[in-house]
């Protein structure tokens, strides 16, 4: 067990697993000098065949990921921040998320996509979105939102060994954050939330950068006799709705946190699974807290109101609990 | 060249099955005709093995031909049925067969160019001389990528062959009124080996293809083809259904069915003496005969049960 910076465990699984696997090769704008600090080093150790610099090009560095991992290859590709994943999105949407259906299972795609989301540090609307909302929707694509350093790393391991492709976001501005990570290799299955804090009184389900402030706002209700169970998704897509309803069953009350827009964002979809096959268990409305739909605002003073944060999470949730009819 | 002659012939009949089987309603959605542009896929595909990919266009059943892929399962795709190519999940825009090489037909116009580039990384990585093709038409040529894959490929000499199938149409709009300048002289820009061809001649696409799959497999980098050729049909058989006017008259299309690839090729294989009219004509005989019975047994095929779809969105998980 060592203690980790998150984005040091990435870069750590990432000489792991080229080490592992000659067929890993990863790609993308300015992976060798590496912005975030993920890919630091990989290329003097693996040279310019597994790991290269491209030009911006997102829509032609999405489609050369689907025909390269058709050609044998796992591929990692870098995009830096998730709004590029919209200049990318043809070979996404159209090509990633649907040709091993549409080749009648011909294919296995194992793609990596990398990239940093997520608002808090005033780069505007155009490169703080989170979109995993959108992926979500798309039915091909894994989604992986990790939320500490171990499981950083044992989410990115199985991301790689795996045989279809995955979103890997990472929650920009917070690989600093420290955490204890098992030396062996272990891996964290997809589809595997992980109850954070044990509750009783109310559900907190959140994901990537909004455990902090979750378990932040878990920490303050219990001052005020309020247990809460928190609980991180890991993965969206599959998403493990059993263990999510197991804690509303116990607990009767659901509270999600959500960095996404809040129109058809991860919170409505859960919200909508709960309503669904925990209604009998539910003592009161399913909440969510979400970011309002409006562009990122630069300011920071601005931007800081649409981001959820611990205070409110706690007062929607100490709301919830005391006064549900209100 | 009778190899070749052989393909075209295969590409047309198939096409023209499928064509009559469209108006005849047996089958469930249109198809795009390559009929006229035979000359294009088959020149090329001469050069290329089961391991050397292709990508393709939502005009794709001729490139899928060309390359070797089964007429017997592409008909029972187009007609969706559980014994199609892509087991009946795919149809008549998307046929693939991984295992010879043909990465995917393609709905989305421009796709597989960069797909094609992805495939090109995979083959140049693997050292082992492969080459990829990817046939794209003078519309796609207008898509950003076009540009984004030259560069790319050029910059790390990617073992890569970009055909550009010049057939005059961008689905109903006449390539000038949508492409600006010559598309070769995108390419030229680059600086890469350039070859204008008269699509419709299949030995003179054979000859181009030929020098740029070679370079590709040496090491030389990609190579960029423009085929002249002329959209015979029209943008897809279903249109005279919903066009509320018509795009192009009859005396446009006349000339060019005077160019047939397939007669120009017969033409130049008796003249040469590689075998003698009758030969031709035994070799339709025997094509007719086994596509007429490819799409008997496609229309007497099972429908694709819907379960299947949910082992095939993801591997080794549900959807």
């Amino acid at each position: 067990m060592a203690k980790k910076r998150l984005i040091q465990a990435i870069n750590d699984t990432l000489f792991a697993e080229m080490e592992r696997d000659p067929k890993v090769i990863l790609f993308g704008e300015d992976v060798e000098i590496s912005m975030f600090g993920d890919t630091k080093g990989l290329h003097e150790r693996f040279g310019p065949n597994r790991i290269r610099n491209t030009p911006i090009c997102e829509a032609t560095l999405t489609g050369m990921a689907v025909g390269a991992a058709a050609g044998g290859y796992r591929v990692i590709l870098h995009l830096m921040f998730s709004n590029f994943i919209y200049t990318g999105f043809d070979a996404i949407a159209n090509q990633m998320a649907k040709l091993r259906l549409m080749t009648g299972g011909q294919i296995k795609l194992p793609i990596t996509v990398i990239a940093g989301y997520g608002g808090g540090r005033s780069t505007a609307a155009q490169h703080s979105d989170t979109p995993y909302p959108l992926l979500m929707n798309l039915g091909g694509v894994n989604v992986a939102v990790p939320s500490t350093p171990a499981d950083a790393a044992g989410l990115l391991k199985t991301a790689i060994r795996g045989d279809n492709p995955t979103f890997y976001l990472e929650a920009g501005g917070r690989g600093g954050e420290r955490g204890e990570v098992p030396d062996d290799d272990f891996t964290v299955p997809f589809g595997s939330a992980r109850v954070c804090r044990p509750g009783t009184d109310v559900t907190l389900v959140s994901v990537g950068a909004m455990m902090k402030p979750t378990l932040q706002a878990a920490g303050a209700l219990a001052g005020q006799d309020i247990d809460a169970e928190v609980i991180d998704c890991r993965t969206l897509v599959p998403l493990d709705t059993e263990t999510i309803i197991a804690s509303v069953a116990k607990t009767g009350r659901i509270v999600i946190v959500d960095e996404a827009r809040d129109r058809c964002s991860a919170a409505s979809h859960i919200a909508a699974v709960v309503s669904d096959e925990a209604f009998t268990h539910l003592k009161a409305p399913v909440k969510r807290i979400t970011v309002p739909n409006v562009a990122m605002p630069y300011a920071p003073n601005v931007e800081k109101t649409v981001i959820p944060n611990q205070e409110q999470i706690a007062a929607v949730t100490e709301s919830l609990v005391n006064n549900p009819d209100k | 060249m009778l190899a070749m002659y052989r393909t075209m012939l295969l590409i047309r009949r198939t096409e023209e099955q499928l064509r009559d089987d469209f108006h005849a309603g047996r089958l469930p959605g249109g198809v795009h005709l390559y009929i006229g542009q035979e000359a294009i896929a088959a020149g090329v595909c001469a050069h290329l093995d089961d391991a050397d990919p292709i990508a393709s266009t939502h005009r794709g059943h001729g490139h899928y031909l060309a390359k070797g892929g089964d007429p017997e399962a592409m008909l029972a795709e187009v007609y969706a049925r559980e014994t199609g190519i892509c087991k009946g999940m795919g149809g008549s825009m998307h046929v693939a067969d991984f295992s010879r090489g043909i990465i995917g037909a393609n709905g989305i116009v421009g796709a597989g160019l960069a797909i094609s580039a992805g495939a090109a990384f995979a083959a140049q990585l693997d050292r082992e001389g492969r080459v990829a093709v990817c046939f794209f038409g003078d519309g796609a040529a207008n898509q950003g990528v076009f540009m984004e894959v030259l560069n790319v490929a050029t910059l790390w000499k990617l073992p890569l062959l970009l055909v550009c199938e010049h057939n005059c149409y961008s689905e109903f709009s006449p390539s000038d009124t949508v492409t600006a300048g010559e598309i070769t002289d995108r390419a030229r820009a680059f600086n890469i080996p350039c070859s204008v061809v008269d699509g419709n001649d299949a030995v003179a696409v054979w000859q181009a293809a030929a020098a740029a799959v070679e370079l590709a497999r040496d090491g030389g980098g990609p190579s960029f083809i423009e085929a002249k050729t002329y959209r015979i049909y029209g943008h897809n058989e279903s249109e005279v259904h919903w066009l509320s006017s018509e795009y192009r008259d009859e005396t446009e299309i006349e000339p060019w069915r005077k160019q047939d690839p397939i007669e120009r090729l017969g033409s130049f294989i008796l003249e040469n003496g590689v075998c003698a009219r009758e030969n031709l004509d035994a070799l339709d005989i025997e094509i007719r005969a086994r596509i007429a019975a490819a799409a008997e047994a496609a229309a007497a095929a099972p429908p694709p049960d819907p379960e299947l779809m949910r082992d095939m969105m993801f591997s080794g998980q549900q959807p």
